[in-house]
């Protein structure tokens, strides 16, 4: 599956912007992590990163749709 | 009120939208934008928020601060975008019958907001720039 995703804070470095198009065999946000870990080896660097779908935090499991908003979130430091 | 904004955040004006004549306390948390870090001057901080995200989560932890203190009003801004020492970068405001109650619930959102929002602040120093905490050997004080 082809999945647009969303970069923000540090990861837009990592991704080269604010959005990368990721083409996926898996279906679940812990296959698109570990897609994204191999294109992308500094994520593995961070503190923490938590994937987002539909504006809410996501568990490894979930299964994604094509439709899905989903977004990477690196440590946060707001405030 | 839930607000994310590129703009000066007006406290005063903050604090006017949680006014109510049942509450005996206002209690106002207002970040401000530090000059330093890790030894380091800080010439600026760039904020960024996933703002649809930001309100959401933020709005969650409202909900949670409505249900163990009784808050008659509330109201959280922050501040994206270019900021400069001295700058106020977020402003929470609540008011409460009684103090107490006040200053736990005014804790409660701006700790909860600092760990769950995602927001995200780069720091830039004279000779380089780091997205706070990402890293865990910059992971110090955030």
């Amino acid at each position: 599956m082809k999945l647009k995703v969303k970069a923000f804070g540090v990861t837009k470095d990592y991704l080269g912007g604010k959005e990368a198009v990721i083409e996926m065999e898996g279906r679940t946000v812990g296959d698109l992590r570990a897609e994204l870990n191999e294109r992308y080896p500094q994520l593995l660097g961070l503190r923490s990163l938590y994937i987002a779908v539909n504006r809410d935090y996501a568990d490894e499991n979930r299964v994604l749709e094509i439709t899905d908003e989903i977004a990477l979130i690196p440590p946060v430091s707001g405030g | 009120m839930i607000k994310i904004t590129e703009k000066h955040i007006d406290v005063q004006k903050v604090v006017d939208t949680v006014s109510s004549l049942a509450a005996g306390a206002v209690n106002v948390f207002i970040g401000t934008v530090r000059n330093n870090a890790k030894g380091k001057n800080v010439v600026w901080l760039e904020y960024e928020a996933y703002e649809t995200m930001a309100v959401a989560e933020i709005r969650k932890i409202i909900d949670e601060a409505s249900h163990r203190w009784p808050l008659l009003g509330w109201a959280v801004s922050h501040r994206i975008g270019t900021l400069k020492p001295g700058e106020v970068s977020v402003v929470v405001a609540v008011s409460t019958p009684h103090r107490k109650d006040s200053f736990e619930a005014c804790q409660f959102i701006i700790d909860t907001l600092k760990e769950k929002a995602p927001i995200w602040k780069k720091e830039v120093f004279e000779n380089g720039e780091e997205w706070v905490s990402a890293r865990p050997e910059l992971a110090a004080k955030a």
